[in-house]
């Protein structure tokens, strides 16, 4: 904060400098954000019904739209997988391709980005809130703490939830592709769900499985610390908004990425 | 009141995820619940090539069990199968690895014999045939040796 | 008895409160007043300790609270009530469960025992049988009394109020001022408040304090005050425009 105008190469420098140690900052905090809401899930006492109502508004209001968005996928997987198959003559293969894809891939990343955009805003719009309405001041001072209140119920309804929300995705899923391949194109549909059952491992559940229950962590995570540090007013909390779905949607893929490549 | 209605949605929620969960491990990822059912032969060959856990085990096409596992035994391949509990197999009888079609994966098929004895549970299937390694003949035949 | 000394707080470049020292009597009835964004409502939330000053302390009965986290800042939370600008409500719970919620998560009180004080304390305020009622489903007056008697309902030795009649009609300011008047008669707290209700607040208070330019420019009794010489003060309780007296 000097007042005397530094000489313009410096002045790059110096942008330069003040925007990486922002960076590096709000890792930080990001980091000990995590870290902290874990310290409330591990130490008593437990806010059991808080997490109830987090796996109701989380899971129970998602479902509708995870069925929907699971059965499409699964009929789009159906219909263009078996058109790329059936000039191979290998269209009894439809089943595992459809169910792999599900099961490996779409249905963790497109079970979480829906309940971001559906829960996940809502999320931080409705901690933004309380925060600018100094709702959460209001607990701190009575001497509790308010991660405990409002972080770790979702971070771990997130754990919870997600997993169940990808499995109901790819049954629906697999279920949607049936409905393409075997009731519209003809398949049998003994080569539907025969093939499936020889090719996906119970490794390749357990992969959806990790995958899904760590998008679970880094959505509650995003969403919520983005809510607490909410800027000023109606605006602050759009931005917040915006800015939790956008990161969680981008933490979701290069995750995914990631787990991708050291899962088997 | 309230609390009870989200309370049963809550309820109504984790058990249609419990069941996907459910469907997808036992229906596609083999997982059984009540332990495995029917009883386990084995088999060594000198190569495997292709089979895995889970391939189907089948006589004249129909499935009659599964493949548990494959592990090593004095260098030769030892796959376990788990035979369903009705289906009885000869002492003579014969299991061969063979490919669906011309690409397909691989499967084990069982030859009935005819002998009067049956394979006990824990069981070995003394005749077997390795699979048709497909380069090789194809080698052979490019080269005019079969 | 509530000391301040010397605090200073920064946001940025700008310097909101610059070595502010006022002491705040036990059992008295303290009103800070100064200009809209001033830093009141800065100073407020240094004492209940939501903000760390850059310099200075802040004393309650001797204990110094500026440098205390986690713990040992809750341990001095306990004796604390505090009535926020909006009320601050949790907007998910109904009127009568935002005022059990101290008692239940803070107290772990029994269950009749809630009960029966949380009916006494809105009672208190005015507003029995509006329990079942959700925050925003009541009037910003009926919001402000359910924050005052969610405050009071632990039996708090010091008790905050941040703005606690911003945006009510000139009615029931008046009525709120004469309900925290007949509570702190009752229960004997030390009350700091922060409002710019002239000259209503002159009425309820025992001791004014003018905040300006991040200092207390005067303090003392209300008449005192309303027959101070310094202009600043004088300008603002008369409400005359900035420029009137070319500042």
């Amino acid at each position: 904060m000097t007042d005397r105008p530094l000489p313009l190469a410096l002045r790059a420098l110096d942008a330069l400098g003040q925007r990486a140690t922002y960076v590096v900052d709000s890792l930080g905090r990001f980091g000990t954000f995590l870290g902290q809401a874990l310290a409330t899930i591990l130490t008593p006492p437990f806010k059991f019904w808080a997490f109830i109502d987090r796996i109701h508004y989380i899971g129970y209001r998602s479902l509708l739209i995870i069925v929907l968005t699971g059965g499409f996928t699964g009929m789009v997987l159906g219909l263009q997988v078996y058109l790329t198959l059936v000039r191979f003559g290998s269209e009894a293969y439809l089943g595992p391709a459809v169910a792999l894809s599900l099961i490996r891939e779409l249905g963790p990343v497109l079970a979480a980005l829906m309940v971001t955009g559906r829960a996940g805003s809502a999320l931080t719009a409705e901690i933004g809130i309380m925060r600018i309405t100094e709702q959460i001041d209001a607990l701190t001072v009575m001497a509790l703490n308010p991660l405990r209140y409002l972080v770790a119920p979702s971070i771990l309804a997130g754990l919870v939830t997600f997993p169940l929300m990808t499995a109901i995705f790819d049954v629906v899923g697999i279920f949607g592709g049936y409905l393409v391949g075997v009731e519209l194109l003809g398949l049998s549909q003994g080569t539907y769900f025969g093939e499936m059952q020889t090719f996906v491992d119970m490794q390749d559940i357990m992969t959806g499985f990790w995958k899904s229950l760590s998008f679970g962590v880094v959505v509650t995570w995003v969403c919520t610390y983005k809510g607490f540090n909410v800027g000023h007013g109606a605006e602050g909390v759009a931005k917040a908004t915006t800015d939790a779905v956008v990161l969680s949607s981008v933490l979701i893929l290069v995750w995914d990425y990631f787990m991708g490549s050291v899962l088997p | 009141m309230e609390r009870a209605r989200v309370n049963i949605a809550v309820g109504l929620f984790v058990l249609i995820g419990i069941a996907g969960l459910a469907y997808l491990s036992i229906q596609l990822g083999r997982v059984s619940l009540l332990g495995a059912t029917g009883y386990v032969v084995t088999a060594d060959f000198p190569s495997v090539g292709g089979l895995k856990a889970g391939s189907t085990v089948e006589i004249a096409g129909v499935e009659i069990g599964r493949v548990e596992a494959i592990g090593l035994a004095d260098y030769q391949a030892r796959v376990t199968l788990r035979i369903h509990a009705g289906v009885k197999l000869q002492e003579d009888s014969i299991a061969s690895i063979k490919t669906k079609g011309l690409i397909g994966e691989k499967y084990l098929r069982i030859s009935p014999g005819g002998s009067d004895r049956i394979i006990p549970p824990r069981g070995k299937i003394r005749e077997v045939e390795a699979p048709v390694d497909f380069e090789e003949l194809l080698s052979k035949y490019i080269f005019g040796r079969i | 008895m509530i000391k301040v000394q010397g605090l200073t707080k920064s946001f940025g470049r700008q310097q909101v409160l610059r070595g502010l020292d006022l002491e705040v009597p036990t059992g008295s009835i303290t009103v800070i007043i100064g200009r809209s964004g001033g830093g009141k409502s800065v100073l407020l939330k240094h004492l209940i300790g939501l903000l760390h000053p850059d310099a200075g302390r802040v004393l309650v009965d001797g204990v110094e609270i500026t440098g205390l986290r986690g713990r040992a800042l809750d341990e001095i939370r306990q004796r604390y009530g505090v009535v926020f600008q909006g009320g601050a409500l949790f907007d998910s719970m109904r009127c009568a469960e935002n005022v059990a919620f101290p008692l239940r998560e803070k107290l772990h009180l029994p269950r009749p025992e809630i009960v029966r004080r949380v009916e006494a304390a809105l009672h208190q305020v005015g507003l029995e049988g509006m329990g079942a009622k959700y925050p925003a489903e009541i009037s910003g007056g009926m919001r402000k009394r359910v924050a005052i008697a969610r405050a009071l309902v632990t039996e708090p030795e010091i008790v905050f109020f941040d703005e606690p009649t911003t945006g009510l009609d000139p009615i029931l300011v008046n009525t709120i001022h004469h309900l925290i008047l007949d509570l702190h008669q009752k229960f004997r707290f030390t009350a700091v408040m922060v409002s710019h209700e002239i000259p209503e607040i002159f009425e309820i208070a025992d001791t004014v304090a003018m905040l300006h330019e991040g200092r207390i420019a005067e303090v003392g009794p209300p008449p005192a005050i309303q027959a101070s010489s310094n202009p600043v003060v004088r300008q603002f309780i008369r409400g005359e425009p900035e420029n009137a007296e070319g500042r």
